[in-house]
């Protein structure tokens, strides 16, 4: 054999190197990826990419196989004639065939009512552009997977301190001393997650880990504390109350940069009870939070106008202002609020010993009390005064869904928010930071359209398809207060459903409730399996037909790479690219890969050529676009306006002459400006040349205190980045909530809810955090279902994708039930048997797998692994489909009928987050005769033309060699 | 590398670098370990003597052992020498294989010095895994050997391995009762100021 160290492996083969981002996850890793003869070699990471540093995970390296993958589509596909949907018989069509029909379709649908045109996207990374067609189009119809996935961690923070975590926003390790992650498993912003911690924790940084399980990033945490799922909310608030209790709250913090100090009307018998008192005052039209409210002033004891220099307002106490009016400061509401939320109260909800949340307080609150970190950095604050230094106050939070994914989430994590207020950590070194575009007004600017009349047949959208409610006017209903959209978002069941409910489209759709619609456009969502909630039904409301032998959904379009089980179920499939063959836009008017130092957007440019006919999802949406004449895609004359995806991102902009287009960096005619400037030729070869990214760091006094840094708003004005300079700020107190429960109770004139959601409004809408058990837990039979199941997502595997991947399948290729040995041996199981896992919804059947790492009262598994026989290029023999299986088939899209309705969606009243997390199960052992496959099963789903699915028992993959010797095509 | 029924049932393939987690204690006091399992390229290796056709060696250069695929008949005896598992063959070429330490990577002087480490150190999020020279005292491996209690596996087996784990940090944090309560504590900002009652004073009884 050669000496491996004589010869190098850049002389074998014509070798190339070329810079993309990497799309094995949605973290948005730069990649390098080394090509030799035209295939892929390796995939590196970029070590000069600011997300990752040079850092890949297995998935990352494993993109390789993705390419070669025999899932993958590779021509439009049609059903059949005479074939039935669901039985996967397709033949192969040319896409001016397949683009034809789209046309004819939608025209028609556009021309008469266009909601009846449904576009439900999964993480695609493209929102920007699928929200732009969707309101060009004229659909209120459209969202993408965020509703289901973590849309209460966006909500709840934002409408608390205007920006949230991973890419709005997240911990600052780097400075931090006392790091504290709640509900978090392998996730997102994984990499850069790792990196931080790692140098965390060298650093001596203390890192507590709360969670059921104890996997993933707990692993490495200084102290794990089990908690039942669902009740993190009642932690949050006994540590609250402790904090109040002890004064370790930072009050200078709360005073100058929240509402704590503002005065609260305080008489339930006022129309204006519970809303800030203000007085009369100019009001810039547009302004989001005018600063005509009161303080209580120490000194002359009476009311003020808050932020009146040299005062100092009582955070505490109960007045009467001149005019008789009672009111109280925000901060002795919120006082009030916990005072029952006692560590003992907590311990019984949550399983964490009093003592426990007692001790976690108090490391928050001396942490951050006593080793304050102070920076020299002058900046200019809202109010003018200008201040020598940064400080701040070391303890920082991350959390995700284990907060998010639960009914009772949004006041959950509005309780974080408000804890890592009067902790003083917003947007300070060695606390929360944003990320541009963030720190956002409270609540962002965008709003849905108001009512049926935003929908019109050939008109675009009169508002954006998903918004920001912050008043009940804002609401998406029509005259009985009912739903416009489809997924009923914005509606009084779910007001804030900030990034809409895809989870329910499919039932609602079926159901023809608030009304049926004609196409439903699916991309990359596996709504047929992982994506949707009580799978097995949805799989056959997507094959229902109706009295008349038509299906209920009567024409399903799927977009997507690969053969998941979706395709079965759809009537024409256009095969979409991977990531390494074309463009893409992490775009700032979508959710960019800022840094806490500064804007951050990105790109794809594609290193290989696309397989087969596969076209990138961008081009059909431009194509389609184009054919239909929507506005934004043609010209005055109605002629096609962008040649392709890549011109499109180079000449689009908002509006004409805005300077506002999909990419922040080299903007301007010669690449001189950026965030904003007119378009530049080259700006995709100027991303190319920098390692696809662009990277505009702040100067140091624009990089803290955003939301009242008067330097910063200013710069980010100019740069179109914020309509407003006002301050943001905090909203410990929610008086946006509280509007919506006044109008719940008949006291805010404007729109009303219908009668039957009055209550769960007014319950709900509690403009201070405050605990409740999840909405099914109220609802079932909770003495026959006590046992929480929760997924996580294994470090190996994201989403449905992997499965396929014939080296990441070697290390997952089948899930298991992980439960507590005192659970398994109460219920008469052992480690490794088959058992049963029933909830009220559905059961399946699968193996158990003890762990000492689980608290008792949760079992658990790995999404992502088990599939649907003969999907995803798998044999149907293929352990993901007989060993491994799918939890979602046991999780409710509905609540059983209650008070609010027959058919309310299983979500967050608030934002119509879909709680997942909510389900309860009993688990017993399975018979000794039952086979020893999990269940449910389904018939094999058979493979499409165009898929290479011939591939023998052994497969060695050598770069440059590998699809000629394989015969893929 | 081979991987075997890689779209059937039960796929396998030869691993390099397999990471075993493993649990510790009983609930709710638990570890959770990861615990990353490669060719630890000991010093003297067991593997290299036991082989009959001299593919299995360690070079002189640079210490890191290596199979020689040319020469290997695949009997296996290095793989059951090997007290750590190390080793992996290659059921379809039929040859023993395991972890070269990327020692083309690390010798190739075409490539950057700051990437010329092996793939799993320049992949590794958490940098939990470091590359240097342990024959160097003042390289950073031997100073984290050294300071942080770097050890090797089972040293019993007294095969020197050059690759060494590392133990696992904790931070605590001690705070005092009377830490709890300072002086400035904002709550004293909020009490009422406390007016005389109307009740007697001294003033209105002696004289």
């Amino acid at each position: 054999m050669q000496d491996p160290t004589k010869h190098t492996d850049s002389e074998t083969g014509r070798v190339e190197i070329k810079e993309t981002t990497c799309y094995m996850c949605a973290c948005r890793c730069g990649i390098r990826v080394t090509l030799r003869d035209g295939e892929v070699r390796h995939i590196e990471g970029n070590p000069n990419h600011p997300l990752n540093k040079g850092v890949i995970c297995a998935k990352g390296s494993s993109g390789i196989m993705k390419q070669y993958s025999p899932a993958r589509l590779a021509r439009p596909l049609l059903r059949k004639s005479g074939a039935e949907r669901g039985s996967s018989e397709f033949e192969e069509i040319s896409w001016e065939k397949a683009f034809g029909l789209v046309e004819e379709r939608l025209n028609k649908i556009r021309a008469e009512d266009p909601k009846k045109f449904a576009l439900f996207t999964g993480r695609d990374q493209m929102q920007a552009l699928t929200g732009l067609f969707a309101k060009q189009f004229g659909t209120p119809n459209y969202a993408a997977h965020g509703g289901l996935c973590s849309v209460n961690m966006a909500a709840g923070l934002i409408y608390t301190i205007g920006g949230s975590f991973w890419e709005f926003g997240g911990p600052d390790l780097e400075r931090s001393k006392l790091f504290v992650m709640i509900g978090t498993v392998e996730d997102h912003h994984s990499n850069p997650m790792k990196i931080a911690l790692a140098d965390f924790k060298r650093r001596g940084g203390r890192f507590i880990s709360i969670n059921p399980i104890r996997t993933g990033y707990s692993a490495i945490a200084d102290e794990w504390v089990p908690i039942k799922p669902g009740t993190d909310g009642a932690m949050l608030l006994a540590i609250i109350r402790e904090l109040i209790h002890q004064g370790l709250y930072d009050r200078d913090f709360l005073i100058k940069y929240t509402n704590s100090a503002e005065l609260v009307v305080d008489d339930p018998k006022r129309d204006d009870h519970g809303l800030f008192r203000r007085f009369e005052m100019h009001i810039e039209a547009g302004c989001f939070d005018p600063e005509n409210k009161l303080w209580w002033d120490r000194e002359l004891d009476r009311e003020i106008s808050t932020h009146t220099p040299g005062t100092d307002p009582r955070l505490l106490g109960s007045f009467e202002l001149e005019d008789g009016t009672p009111v109280k400061p925000a901060f002795q509401l919120l006082k009030e609020r916990v005072e029952e939320y006692t560590p003992e109260w907590a311990e019984d909800i949550t399983g964490i010993p009093a003592d426990t949340i007692r001790r976690l307080s108090y490391e928050m609150g001396v942490v951050a009390r006593d080793q304050k970190i102070e920076l020299p950095i002058q900046w200019t604050d809202s109010w003018g005064n200008d201040h020598e230094s940064v400080t701040g106050n070391p303890v920082s939070f991350h959390a995700m869904r284990g907060l998010a994914a639960h009914s009772n989430g949004f006041q959950t994590i509005r309780a974080l928010g408000i804890l890592m207020t009067i902790l003083g950590t917003i947007d300070r070194p060695g606390g929360f930071r944003h990320k541009a575009p963030f720190p956002r007004p409270i609540p962002p600017c965008p709003k849905p359209p108001k009512g049926p009349e935003g929908v019109q047949p050939n008109t675009p959208l009169d508002g954006m398809p998903l918004g920001w409610p912050s008043k009940p006017d804002d609401l998406f209903v029509d005259e009985a207060g009912e739903a416009v959209r489809l997924d009923k978002a914005f509606s009084w069941e779910y007001p804030l459903s900030v990034h809409g409910l895809m989870h329910n489209a499919i039932t609602n759709a079926w159901r023809g409730d608030p009304y049926k619609i004609d196409t439903l456009l699916l991309f990359m969502a596996n709504m047929a399996w992982n994506s949707s909630m009580n799978t097995e039904n949805v799989r056959n409301m997507l094959k229902d037909k109706d009295e008349n032998g038509e299906y209920k959904i009567p024409f399903v379009i799927v977009a997507d790479a690969f053969q998941s089980e979706t395709i079965a179920f759809a009537d024409l499939v256009l095969p979409d690219t991977t990531y390494l063959e074309r463009h893409d836009a992490m775009s700032m008017l979508d959710r960019p890969i800022s840094e806490f130092d500064g804007p951050v957007d990105s790109v794809r440019i594609p290193v290989l050529p696309p397989r087969g006919e596969c076209k990138p999802f961008q081009e059909v949406l431009i194509e389609l676009g184009s054919r239909l004449g929507l506005p934004a895609f043609v010209k005055e004359d109605g002629s096609r306006k962008f040649r392709d995806y890549p011109d499109f991102v180079t000449n689009y902009q908002t509006s004409p002459g805005s300077g506002i287009g999909f990419l922040a960096g080299w903007r301007g005619k010669g690449g001189e400006k950026f965030l904003k400037g007119e378009p530049n030729p080259r700006q995709w070869e100027m991303y190319q040349k920098n390692g696809c990214f662009y990277h505009y760091k702040l100067p140091k006094s624009y990089q803290y205190m955003r939301n009242w840094n008067q330097g910063y708003l200013e710069w980010a004005r100019a740069h179109s980045m914020t309509r407003y300079v006002e301050p943001i700020t905090l909203h410990l107190y929610s008086e946006v909530l509280q509007r919506f429960r006044l109008a719940a109770q008949g006291k805010l004139p404007g729109k009303q809810p219908p009668q039957r959601l009055r209550k769960r409004v007014i319950d709900n809408f509690d403009p201070l955090p405050f605990y409740t058990a999840p909405l099914e837990h109220k609802l079932i039979d909770s003495q026959k279902y006590q046992i929480s199941a929760l997924t996580q997502r294994p470090m190996a595997m994201y989403h449905s994708w992997d499965s396929q991947n014939a080296w990441l399948r070697q290390i997952h290729t089948h899930n298991y039930l992980f439960v507590n040995p005192k659970l398994g041996e109460a219920n008469g199981f052992g480690d490794g048997d088959w058992i049963w896992v029933e909830s009220p919804t559905n059961k399946v059947r699968c193996m158990a797998r003890f762990s000492e790492a689980v608290e008792p009262g949760t079992v658990w598994t790995w999404n992502a692994i088990g599939k649907a026989a003969g999907a995803w290029g798998l044999s149907s023999k293929a352990n993901e489909s007989q060993k491994g299986f799918l939890l979602n088939h046991l999780i409710a899209e509905e609540l059983p009928p209650c008070e609010a309705g027959e058919h309310i969606s299983n979500s967050d009243p608030v934002t119509g987050q879909a709680a997942w997390f909510d389900v309860r199960v009993r688990v017993y052992p399975a018979g000794p005769q039952e086979p020893q496959v999990t269940s449910p099963q389904f018939k094999p789903q058979k493979s499409v033309p165009g898929q290479d699915v011939k591939r023998g028992k052994w497969q060695a993959f050598f770069a440059g060699k590998f699809r000629r010797k394989s015969g893929i095509r | 590398m081979t991987d075997q029924r890689p779209y059937d049932e039960d796929p396998t393939g030869t691993f390099f670098n397999r990471v075993q987690t493993y649990e510790a204690g009983v609930f709710p006091n638990t570890e959770t370990y990861h615990f990353p399992k490669s060719c630890l390229h000991c010093e003297d290796p067991p593997c290299v003597p036991v082989c009959p056709t001299g593919a299995s060696y360690k070079r002189v250069d640079n210490g890191v052992v290596l199979v020689d695929y040319d020469k290997c008949i695949g009997c296996k005896y290095c793989s059951w020498a090997c007290p750590y598992g190390a080793r992996e063959i290659d059921e379809k070429s039929r040859v023993m294989k395991k972890c070269t330490l990327c020692v083309d990577r690390i010798t190739d002087t075409s490539l950057p010095e700051s990437e010329r480490k092996p793939a799993c150190v320049l992949a590794c999020p958490t940098s939990a895994r470091l590359f240097g020279d342990i024959h160097d005292p003042n390289s950073n491996v031997s100073v984290a050997i050294r300071e942080e209690g770097g050890y090797p596996l089972q040293p019993e087996w007294g095969t020197k391995p050059a690759n060494h784990y590392l133990p696992r940090r904790k931070t605590r944090i001690q705070i005092h009762e009377d830490e709890l309560v300072r002086a400035d504590n904002p709550l004293k900002k909020e009490e009422l100021p406390s007016l005389p009652d109307g009740g007697e004073t001294l003033d209105d009884v002696a004289w």
